[in-house]
């Protein structure tokens, strides 16, 4: 069934594969990261803005990312094989599942912390900074986990266009009948999905810390 | 000083919150607003830090209009204590207090020095500034609170149903505290409550407002006790108002009766030679009141400090108003109300009647007046 020594003499596939494997998916969570939490500050302001904002960014991510990939050359202008197609398409479906984080994070602020900082001096820009954005950090981790656990699966797809990262292991194990290959890409990437969703959790308790100290209060 | 000027504040939906406002808050000293909820007393507070803005008339500080400068920097010129505290779950204890020096631009070192002291003048103990506020009890919370809207030492504190979050004992402890603290920092302070009882213990001045925005009365609070203005001022200053305008009447010149007294060691027969209409106290040897004999009760042996008959509540001579030295005498045993002094121990006996005539002297020289 699977052949052990196929992964020392692939070695040195698998690492760069690994690698990009990462980057396409990871990147993808940053852009969209920065993108989103302007889009859902608006969105937690205003109501007619939420009103579009949050069934427009369902929608966009109800779109199968295969189209995607092969819609986004045509728009943008990139060639069919180009890695951007991927992460701009990973980016939208971040900015997708973040707005409505960002957006729910935000409105998880207690009203009366958000009216002390505005009684005590802060001006709305420091205000989001130092105290909204922090206030919404659980939430808006929990946003974050399943975007970047859904973009590490997602790359892979973009291996049946030609740049998936570790799901070229896949595509090509099919093709060739490799069991060995396709175990190894989708191993992998269950662990990586694994390792990095770990860390987001650990990154958000370090980030955190005041949350579930309580106990003695009331 | 703080002046409302004909002062309205109307919700885009149109309800009137505050209705044309004339009022002046005197510097240095406590101003309580308080009134049935939808009274406006919580908006025309707001208006004063522009946290709601008036849609007509002015509001001046020191003479100059709130509506001319800059909000945040008039904010960070204006000490703010939120209902259940309001502070940031996120920051130490320490760093919620820092919050206005640091938007001040103190520094972090002098900021945190500063926050330091005053978790101290709060009665924060040091070992709490590197809590977060969820470790914290709801008194201590709103002690932060105080500790975090005198931080920058502004000269005026706004403060919004502070206490109402809090267990009576907890609420009546912050009270006790926020009049040591004012009478050791003088600030202008505008409270506000929905108990008439808070707001009659701590305002110099009070102001009762009614539904729809209005000024019901504007008076000190012994002043409002003894003569509401109006039978919705009556009705909300609620019942036995005549016992507890007492409270605002000072017992100095009221005598002092004499009083039996006995040690705890005496005897049957030293009790009954003490006794005065069947009646004698019993104190330690510091002088401080233990209880109540009376002469009929079983007296064969010395005196049992166990059997005592417990006694009603003490009238200070030094600090006590004239309710205290009516409860005193309604509350004992045997009539006579226990007076004592600073230190606790017994000076001398207090009668009703003469409380009740004491309060007729007071109205007849306020008539003068």
């Amino acid at each position: 069934m699977i052949d052990w020594s196929w992964f020392p003499t692939n070695a040195e596939r698998l690492v760069p594969a690994l690698g990009a494997h990462l980057l396409l998916a990871l990147l993808p969570v940053v852009i969209g990261l920065i993108v989103a939490i302007p889009l859902g500050w608006v969105a937690n302001r205003s109501r007619p803005a939420r009103a579009v904002l949050v069934p427009v960014a369902g929608l966009l991510y109800t779109i199968p990312s295969l189209v995607l990939f092969i819609l986004l050359p045509g728009i943008l202008g990139t060639q069919i094989l180009d890695p951007v197609n991927v992460v701009v398409a990973l980016s939208v479906y971040t900015v997708a599942l973040l707005v409505r984080s960002v957006a729910d994070a935000l409105a998880a602020v207690p009203g009366m912390v958000v009216a002390a900082a505005t009684a005590m001096g802060y001006r709305p820009a420091r205000r989001f900074a130092q105290v909204e954005l922090p206030l919404s950090l659980p939430v808006l981790i929990a946003g974050l986990r399943v975007a970047t656990v859904t973009n590490i699966s997602l790359v892979s797809v973009g291996a049946l266009i030609g740049i998936g990262g570790l799901g070229y292991f896949i595509t090509d194990g099919f093709g060739r009948g490799n069991t060995t290959s396709i175990f190894a890409g989708v191993i992998l990437i269950v662990v990586l999905a694994l390792v990095f969703d770990a860390l987001l959790v650990l990154i958000g308790r370090l980030v955190t810390p005041w949350v579930g100290v309580g106990g003695k209060a009331r | 000083m703080i002046e409302f000027r004909g002062v309205t504040k109307r919700f885009p939906d149109g309800t009137v919150a505050v209705d044309a406002l004339d009022l002046a808050v005197e510097d240095g000293k406590i101003t309580v607003f308080v009134g049935p909820s939808g009274c406006g007393k919580t908006t025309s507070l707001r208006m004063i830090n522009r946290m709601v803005e008036p849609t007509g008339g002015t509001i001046l500080i020191d003479g100059s209009d709130i509506m001319a400068g800059d909000a945040a920097q008039l904010r960070r010129g204006i000490g703010y204590v939120i209902q259940q505290s309001g502070l940031f779950p996120h920051r130490s204890i320490l760093d919620n207090v820092a919050t206005v020096p640091l938007l001040l631009g103190w520094g972090k070192r002098k900021a945190r020095e500063r926050a330091t002291e005053l978790m101290e003048l709060v009665g924060l103990s040091p070992e709490m500034a590197q809590r977060y506020p969820a470790q914290l009890s709801g008194g201590q919370q709103q002690r932060v609170g105080v500790a975090r809207a005198l931080a920058a030492d502004p000269p005026i504190l706004l403060m919004d149903e502070p206490f109402s979050a809090v267990d009576p004992v907890v609420r009546e402890n912050l009270q006790d505290e926020l009049l040591r603290l004012q009478s050791e920092l003088g600030k202008t302070i505008v409270f506000v409550t929905h108990d008439i009882d808070e707001a009659v213990k701590l305002g110099d001045k009070v102001a009762v407002f009614r539904t729809g925005g209005l000024l019901a009365q504007y008076d000190e609070p012994g002043h409002l006790l003894a003569r509401p203005a109006d039978d919705f001022v009556d009705g909300f200053v609620g019942r036995d108002r005549g016992y507890r305008g007492l409270g605002f009447l000072s017992a100095n010149g009221l005598p002092v009766g004499e009083l039996s007294t006995v040690g705890s060691g005496a005897t049957g027969d030293q009790v009954r030679e003490a006794a005065r209409d069947g009646w004698t106290l019993v104190v330690s040897d510091a002088g401080h009141p233990l209880g109540w004999v009376q002469v009929g009760q079983a007296l064969s042996g010395p005196v049992d400090t166990d059997a005592l008959i417990a006694g009603g509540s003490l009238y200070d001579t030094e600090a006590d108003s004239l309710r205290g030295a009516l409860d005193a005498a309604l509350s004992s045993p045997s009539g006579l109300g226990v007076a004592v002094d600073a230190s606790g121990a017994v000076v001398g006996s207090v009668r009703a009647a003469d409380v009740l005539a004491a309060l007729a002297t007071a109205r007849r020289d306020e008539a003068a007046a």
